[in-house]
């Protein structure tokens, strides 16, 4: 039996009286296509966090390779390999697509603690990043600002970031979230063709691409897993039709 | 009494007499800045104009000190609903730096323009007579008017406390404070609420303004001087709220009182070491929402 | 696809690099506009030669908002308290003079600027988690701290009046000091077109670039896995290093210092120099200061009070109608020249 690339164990978080995350146990096998669904306030958001460092766990761990990254800071959980995207896009909005992703390998590759050299002036982390705008369609807008980008395509930048810190693990939170309907399908087929080795989680409320893409699925409901399975399993399990018919559950979340 | 009860008790009158100012001063701009999240670094100048609000109508006009002080608190309230109106709100969601720096504009031109009518030197102001001298308690007698700030800065506590947690707008303004996109969505008037409040809290600072020209004298630049002072207080208290803006006066109120007491050169050291302190170990400050 | 369309696909793919290359070179390249502050101060050194100890403080003022610039224009850290370093290197070579007979200009401004860099990294360390009101109190908490321990060993510091009547020894044990201050004057000219070389080189560099994105965004850069606190710091290291630099030239140029190097006053100046300058953009801190000081010489002499009443509206005006500072609207309406003569 391998070790999973991500194990979380036992977490638990509330805000103030709030519990939002509940016992949470998961685990992603390298090259994991997992989906986590479960109504809005459901603490997916919030799990990511958790996971990624950004908010603190009350109990609980986070492995990551099998070794304990809790204590760890979120900067240093993003330098071994754990990427994330954001539901809301969080990018740097005053400077070009291009510097965006050249910031992002600099990070990953120590570049940014040299205080003498010219940014921009290394000829591989520009190919590197340019190859990471090729793939995702975004070439032709490399040197404009993302805040002059359509929303859809700065969602794209997102993805763009995250990979470019080649990581094992990606958190996706809502990848196509804010995007008109007529352009999600470039985003779902982007994130369908991501490298087969990195183990993803994706957060998504369309079933159908839920279905389509995922190998598991794993529904959170009132920050408590509620099941797991495969996406057969899940279609057939009527308690999770339940759900998303959004009849009341015992301490359930709402529908937004 | 022995000497050493004796200075006690005198640093805890003073210091209480001190907190009761700091108080009134600096609760308009914790709630303010807790409702708004807006750094107003002119808070200090709208209490100065209140000290010379004060010292105009006494000194030229014969007005007693206590319709004085009622009268600048009236007039410098309604005169700051303007600047709300149509100056800081265009800032509300610029970045800290832009906030305090058109704030520190807005005092740096109200100091020029008060030090244009009023000069450079230090003003006092008339007290009527039950004012003046000591009341004795039986066990001791306290100079009148700490003794006179204490009861009123007790009783605005009094008044205050029951506006925020009894009353309807209270229960607004908090509710604001905890969460203002959820009072917005069930429909109260932020907005509203903030230019009300704003008022009341420059009106305070007036009021003030005008009780510390008996305790420091009265100069143009006590705009920028005390305003550290109350900055410090709403840091340490925790943004918009009543409760940690008090406890942080009476800290500092007291601490500061016994430093210049007991250590007298290093009296101006010892607020500032206690604000630090205070920070590093709850950096939102005793009330605050880290 | 066939052999020719391969070939078009690749050479597209090539073009767009080399752009890509061409505009991340471009940004730090020498432009020859650059030269004009040097030229304009190298110039007033012989048109001006009786305002030359005036002009050495106007530079003096240019290091020290451009350390401003690193910490406020290129991190994004609002500090009420930078007159802290600024104080520290000024007491730190009036403190060798006055108390040690240490006279030797260049070995007092290093020193200077260590011990600076010491307090900047040290009181950095601590503040630099924190964020918005938190931050602003515990700079200001600084500066005053510092001058309150001065304050209290009045008997080292001077107090408030100061370390008056210090001399210097000869620059490079040469060049006497003249009255007029002309050797001054290019003393600090000197120091100050060092010190810009090495901010020009930070500012350009994949650190500087770290710090813009700080700025702009430092959920993301905590999520690309940066570490902000440390770049922080070390960035808040610098530009103190740089201000104690500043303040150390100011004791020299003056020949006396006193304790209201630490005002708050102090570090509101040199913030309301870079903002009317602009901010994050090198050339701000040159402009901001120069026509502050300009403005001060001229107008305070007049009255005092309205030059406070000018310096704050031109505060309200900048932020509200130029929030790009003095360089943000020369940019700005060059940029609409250029577009008008254009196609
Ligand atoms: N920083 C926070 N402070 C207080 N409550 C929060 C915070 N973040 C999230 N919550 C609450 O936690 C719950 C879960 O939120 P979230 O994780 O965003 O859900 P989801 O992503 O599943 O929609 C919600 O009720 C939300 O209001
Ligand atoms: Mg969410």
């Amino acid at each position: 039996m391998t070790v999973p690339v991500l194990e979380v164990k036992g977490l638990n978080r509330a805000f103030g009286a709030l519990p939002v995350t509940r016992n949470v146990d998961l685990a992603l096998e390298k090259g994991a296509r997992r989906a986590l669904i479960g109504p809005n306030g459901a603490g997916k958001t919030t799990l990511v966090n958790l996971i990624t460092g950004a908010l603190k766990p009350s109990s609980g761990r986070v492995l990551l390779d099998g070794e304990d990254i809790t204590a760890l800071s979120q900067a240093e959980r993003a330098r071994r390999g754990l990427a994330r995207t954001f539901q809301i896009n969080t990018l740097f909005r005053g400077l070009t697509v291009l510097e965006n992703i050249c910031m992002t390998i600099g990070e990953r590759d120590g570049e940014c603690n040299n205080l003498w050299r010219a940014a921009g002036a290394k000829r591989s982390v520009i190919d590197e990043a340019l190859d990471y705008l090729d793939a995702l369609r975004l070439t032709d807008d490399a040197l404009k600002l993302v805040r002059e980008l359509p929303y859809g395509r700065q969602r794209l930048v997102e993805i763009a970031v995250a990979l470019a810190q080649r990581p094992r693990v990606l958190l996706l939170d809502e990848p196509a979230a804010g995007v008109p309907s007529s352009e999600t399908h470039l985003i779902l087929d982007v994130v369908a063709s991501l490298d087969p080795d990195i183990a993803i989680l994706i957060i998504e409320h369309d079933m159908e691409v839920v279905f389509r893409f995922a190998r598991q699925i794993t529904v959170l409901v009132a920050g408590a897993v509620f099941t797991e399975g495969t996406p057969e399993e899940i279609m057939a399990n009527a308690d999770v039709r339940a759900v998303y018919l959004g009849e009341a559950i015992p301490g359930g979340g709402r529908h937004d | 009494m022995p000497h050493i009860v004796s200075i006690a008790v005198s640093i805890l009158f003073d210091g209480l007499a001190y907190a009761m100012f700091l108080f009134i001063t600096s609760v308009g701009l914790s709630v303010t800045m807790g409702l708004m999240n807006f750094v107003n670094l002119a808070h200090g100048a709208f209490a100065m104009a209140g000290g010379y609000i004060v010292v105009t109508l006494t000194r030229s006009s014969g007005v007693d000190f206590v319709p004085a002080l009622i009268i600048a608190a009236v007039t410098v309230g309604a005169a700051s609903v303007p600047f709300e109106r149509y100056l800081y709100r265009r800032l509300y969601k610029a970045t800290d730096l832009e906030q305090v720096l058109l704030t520190i504009g807005l005092a740096f031109m109200a100091i020029a323009v008060f030090t244009y009518f009023y000069g450079p030197i230090p003003k006092s102001v008339p007290l009527p007579r039950w004012l003046q001298g000591d009341v004795n308690l039986g066990f001791r007698a306290f100079p009148s008017y700490r003794a006179f700030l204490i009861v009123l800065g007790a009783a605005l506590i009094a008044v205050l406390w029951y506006a925020f947690e009894r009353t309807n707008i209270g229960a607004k303004i908090r509710a604001a404070v905890d969460n203002r996109r959820m009072a917005e969505s069930v429909g109260i008037n932020v907005d509203r609420l903030f230019t009300l409040t704003f008022a009341l809290g420059s009106a305070l600072a007036a009021l003030g303004g005008g009780l510390a020209i008996q305790l420091f004298g009265l100069t143009p630049s006590f705009a920028v001087i005390y305003l550290v002072l109350f900055l410090i207080v709403v840091a340490v208290g925790g943004l918009g709220s009543l409760k940690g803006t008090l406890l942080a006066a009476l800290i500092l109120g007291v601490f500061d009182t016994a430093g210049k007491y007991l250590l007298a050169d290093a009296g101006g050291f010892f607020i500032y070491a206690v604000t630090v302190l205070v920070l590093l170990v709850k950096p939102a400050g005793f009330y605050g929402r880290e | 696809m066939d052999a020719s369309e391969t070939q078009a696909v690749l050479s597209a793919r090539s073009a767009a690099r080399a752009r890509a290359a061409d505009y991340l070179a471009r940004r730090h390249r020498f432009r020859w506009p650059e030269c004009l502050p040097w030229l304009l101060a190298i110039a007033a050194f012989f048109l001006l030669p009786d305002r030359m100890t005036f002009g050495a403080q106007v530079l003096i003022m240019v290091m020290f908002a451009l350390s401003l610039d690193l910490i406020l224009g290129y991190a994004g850290i609002v500090t009420l308290g930078h007159a802290a370093f600024f104080g520290v290197g000024a007491y730190t070579v009036g403190l060798l003079i006055a108390r040690l007979g240490y006279t030797e200009p260049i070995s007092s401004l290093c020193a200077a600027a260590m011990v600076a860099a010491l307090i900047g990294f040290g009181t950095g360390w601590f503040l630099l988690r924190y964020r918005g009101l938190t931050l602003l109190m515990l700079t200001l908490a600084t500066a005053i701290m510092l001058q309150e321990t001065g304050n209290l060993r009045s008997d080292i510091s001077g107090g408030y009046d100061g370390l008056p009547g210090l001399t210097i020894a000869p620059l490079f044990g040469i060049f006497q000091y003249d009255l007029y201050g002309h050797v001054n004057y290019l003393y600090v000219l000197g120091v100050l077109g060092l010190i810009f070389f090495f901010v020009r080189r930070i500012v350009y560099s994949p650190f500087g670039q770290a710090l813009t994105g700080i700025r702009e965004n430092v959920r993301r850069m905590h999520a690309i896995g940066s570490p902000v606190h440390r770049r922080l710091v070390t960035v808040y290291t610098i530009a103190a290093a740089i201000a104690g630099v500043a303040g150390a030239l100011f004791t020299q140029t003056n020949a006396y210092v006193t304790l209201a190097v630490f005002d708050f006053d102090v570090s509101a100046k040199v913030m309301v120099m870079l903002i009317l300058g602009g901010t994050g953009r090198l050339y701000g801190a040159f402009a901001g200061a120069v026509v502050y000081m300009v403005l001060e010489d001229y107008f305070s002499k007049m009255s005092p009070t309205f030059w406070q009443f000018g310096i704050g509206l031109l505060l309200v005006l900048t932020v509200l109608f130029a929030p790009r500072g003095i360089l943000g609207l020369i940019e700005g309406a060059s940029g609409r020249a250029a577009r008008r003569a254009g196609p």
